[in-house]
C-alpha cells in the first residue's frame, strides 16, 4: 500500500472463526443485498445444507457444511484421545460422534494475489486497505484471472442470451452487460464511507470479523490457544502465516480439519512465483528454436 | 490415488477460455515459426521460400487477434490489452508481442504486395524475424502461469513443446507451398520440429506422473494420440518422399499440421480435465507442504 502515500490505510481484512458458525447464511444473504448480485438460480445438490456449492461471480461468501462422523472435541463423551469414537460409549448405547462442519468462504484478498498478476488490463488492482478489486469498467472479460487464482474464487459472469439478443451486433455496441469477472471486494464501497462489510455486520455469532489484519491476525491466534486448551478436534488457522506460498491472506480462516475438506487448497502457491524461472525457459526455449530452424537451413535449399 | 474434497467439487477453476484460445495457439505457432523460416530464407537467398512463409506468415497471424478478440467477455473492450504492459502477465506481453509482430508480418505483407521494396520493407521483415520466437514460445508461459496443475507443473516443458511445434507447423505449411527444390530447410525443419516436440511432449508426460494422467483421458488423451499419430506419419512421409514428390511433400505437410493442431487442443483441454478433478490439487500439495515440513524439521519427518 506504500504506493497509496498519504492516502495509504492499515491492512483491512477477515477472520473468519468457523468454531461459531452456524451455518444462517446471513453472509450470503446480506453480500448478495449489498452487492446487488444476480441469482444462481436454485439448485438442491444434496450437499448437507449447501446448495450455493461454491464462491463464484454471482456468490462472493458461501457457507460449506460437513457432516461429519467425528466428535467436536478429542475428551468428549464419545471419544478417545485419537480422534476415534470409544467403542464402549457406542455399545452403551450412546449417539454416534457427530459433528457439523460450517465455513463462510470468501476471497482471501491474498498479499500476492495471482488475479491481479495475471490481468493485462490493469482492471484488478491494490486498494489503499490491501485488499484486490475488479474495476468493472476496464474488465474486458479475458479470463486469466481465472485459472490463475489458486482457491478457484474469481469468476466470469455470463448472462444468458435472450433471442432478441444480436449475437454480433450487441458487444460491439457495448450493451451488452456482462462478461466481466467479478469477486468479493470485501466491500470497498463501505471501506470508503468507514463501514464494515456487509457480511461481518450480518454475522449474529462474529464468526466472520472484520478488522485490521495484523489484530486479527493476534486474534486468531487467542483463539486457537482457548481452542486447543479445550481439546477441540483440529483446530488449525489457514492462510495466517505471512511466509505461505501467497504472502498470508488478507482474509484467513480458523478450520476444524484439513483445508482441503471445506474444498480448500492445502498449499497454496501464487502462479507468479515460478514466473522468473519461466519467462527465462521461455527465452532459452525461443532461442533454441530460431538456432534449430537455423540449423536447418545448413543443408542448401533442396 | 483419492484425496479428501468437498464433495467432488473441483478447488481451482476451469478456464473460461473458448475453443478460439487454442486454435489461436495454432496459428500463432505458425506465424512465429514462419517469421524465422522467412527472415533466414532471406538471409540464404532462398526468395521462394521467403514469399511462401511471408504470406504463410501474414495470413496465420492477421487471424490471431479477431480469435483472442472474439475469445474476450467484452470483445469491445479489446484495446484495453494496451492500457499497461505488465512483465508479471504473460498475456499482457503477448498481446504486446502479437501486436508487434503482426503488425510487421502484415505490413511486410502490404508492402511486398505492393511492391515497395526498400528501408521500410527491411525494417519491419526485421522486426517481424526478431518477434516470432518470443510469438511463438510465450503461449507456453501463458498456460504454465495458472493454477491449474497439468499446466503449472509443466512450466519447465510447455515453452519448448509450443516453440518445437511452431517449428513443425511452421515449416509444414512452408513445405505444402513451396516448390520441392527449394522447401529443403522447411522440409527439414519441420521433421526436427516433430521429432522434439515427441520427445519433449513424452519428457513432459514423464515428469508429470499422476498429474499427467489427464494425457491418457477423455479428450486431452484422444487428442494426444492423434497428434502423435499425424506427427510421425507426416515426419516419415516428409523425410522419405517430400523430396522428389510434391504431393508427398504437401500430405506430408497436411499431416503434420493436423498433428500441431491435435497437440494444441490436446494440451488445452487437458487443462480443463486438470481443474475438474480436485485430486490433482490436493495429493500433490500436499506432498509438498509435507516435503517443506520435513526439511524444517528433520526429526519429526513422516516416513
Amino acid at each position: 500500500m506504500s504506493s497509496y502515500g498519504a492516502e495509504a490505510k492499515p491492512r483491512m481484512g477477515f477472520f473468519t472463526d468457523t468454531s461459531v458458525c452456524i451455518g444462517c447464511k446471513a453472509c450470503e444473504v446480506a453480500c448478495k443485498e449489498w452487492n446487488l448480485l444476480p441469482a444462481d438460480g436454485l439448485e438442491w445438490t444434496g450437499h448437507s445444507y449447501d446448495n450455493t456449492g461454491e464462491l463464484s461471480a454471482n456468490s462472493w461468501r458461501h457457507v460449506a457444511f460437513i457432516e461429519q462422523d467425528k466428535p467436536l472435541r478429542i475428551d468428549g463423551d464419545f471419544a478417545t484421545a485419537d480422534g476415534t469414537m470409544a467403542v464402549d460409549a457406542l455399545e452403551g448405547g450412546g449417539a454416534a460422534p457427530m459433528r457439523w462442519l460450517m465455513e463462510s468462504d470468501v476471497c482471501k484478498h491474498c498479499t500476492h494475489a495471482g488475479c491481479l498478476d495475471v490481468c493485462p488490463t490493469g482492471s484488478l488492482f491494490r486498494t489503499e486497505f490491501g485488499t484486490v478489486v475488479v474495476q468493472e469498467d476496464i474488465c474486458n472479460g479475458c479470463g486469466y484471472c481465472v485459472p490463475a487464482c489458486p482457491f478457484g474464487v474469481i469468476d466470469r459472469r455470463e448472462l444468458p442470451r435472450k433471442p432478441e439478443d444480436a449475437p454480433l451486433a450487441l458487444p460491439l455496441l457495448g450493451s451488452k452487460e456482462d462478461g466481466r469477472v467479478w469477486k468479493c471486494t470485501l466491500c470497498y464501497d463501505r471501506l470508503k464511507g468507514g463501514h464494515e462489510p456487509a457480511c461481518a455486520k450480518a454475522c449474529p455469532t462474529h464468526s466472520i470479523q472484520f478488522g485490521e489484519v495484523d489484530e486479527l491476525r493476534e486474534r486468531a491466534e487467542q483463539r486457537l490457544a482457548k481452542l486447543e486448551a479445550q481439546n477441540w478436534n483440529g483446530p488449525r488457522l489457514y492462510g495466517h502465516d505471512a511466509d505461505d506460498g501467497v504472502g498470508g491472506f488478507g482474509a484467513f480462516f480458523l478450520l476444524l480439519d484439513e483445508p482441503e475438506v471445506y474444498g480448500l487448497p492445502p498449499d497454496p502457491v501464487v502462479p507468479t512465483q515460478h514466473l522468473p524461472r519461466l519467462w527465462k525457459t521461455t527465452a532459452l526455449a525461443a532461442a533454441v528454436m530460431f538456432a534449430g530452424i537455423a540449423a536447418a537451413f545448413a543443408g542448401g535449399a533442396e | 490415488m483419492t484425496a479428501d474434497s468437498y464433495y467432488g467439487r473441483p478447488i481451482v477453476n476451469e478456464p473460461v477460455w473458448k475453443p478460439e484460445v487454442a486454435f489461436y495457439l495454432f496459428t500463432g505457432g505458425i506465424a512465429g515459426g514462419s517469421a524465422v523460416l522467412h527472415g533466414l530464407a532471406k538471409l540464404a537467398g532462398n526468395e521462394r521460400l521467403a514469399r511462401s512463409t511471408l504470406w504463410i506468415g501474414a495470413a496465420a497471424e492477421a487471424v490471431c487477434p479477431p480469435l483472442l478478440i472474439s475469445d474476450l467477455g467484452r470483445p469491445e473492450r479489446f484495446l484495453n490489452m494496451l492500457r499497461v504492459f505488465k512483465v508479471t502477465s504473460p498475456m499482457s506481453v503477448g498481446s504486446w508481442i502479437l501486436i508487434v509482430s503482426s503488425g510487421a508480418s502484415t505490413t511486410a505483407a502490404a508492402l511486398e504486395r505492393l511492391r515497395l521494396l526498400g528501408p521500410l520493407q527491411a525494417l519491419t521483415e526485421g522486426v517481424w524475424f526478431l518477434s516470432g520466437p518470443p510469438l511463438a514460445t510465450y503461449t507456453g508461459a501463458l498456460l504454465a502461469n495458472t493454477a491449474i496443475p497439468v499446466w503449472s507443473e509443466a512450466r519447465d516443458e510447455l515453452p519448448w513443446i509450443f516453440g518445437a511445434s511452431a517449428t513443425a507447423c511452421a515449416g509444414a505449411a512452408a513445405a505444402i507451398a513451396t516448390p520441392t527444390w527449394c522447401a529443403g530447410p522447411a522440409r527439414r525443419a519441420a521433421i526436427g520440429g516433430v521429432v522434439a516436440e515427441l520427445g519433449l511432449v513424452h519428457a513432459m508426460e514423464k515428469k508429470l506422473g499422476f498429474v499427467g494422467e489427464v494425457y491418457e483421458q477423455g479428450e486431452a488423451g484422444e487428442y494426444a494420440k492423434v497428434s502423435k499419430a499425424l506427427g510421425i506419419a507426416g515426419a516419415v512421409l516428409l523425410a522419405a518422399r517430400g523430396r522428389r514428390s510434391r504431393a508427398a511433400a504437401a500430405a506430408g505437410g497436411a499431416l503434420i499440421l493436423g498433428s500441431s493442431l491435435a497437440l494444441r487442443w490436446s494440451v488445452f483441454r487437458a487443462g480443463f480435465q486438470s481443474a475438474r478433478d480436485p485430486k490433482y490439487t490436493v495429493i500433490p500439495q500436499k506432498k509438498r507442504a509435507a516435503i517443506r515440513r520435513a526439511e524444517s524439521h528433520p526429526a519429526s519427518a513422516p516416513d
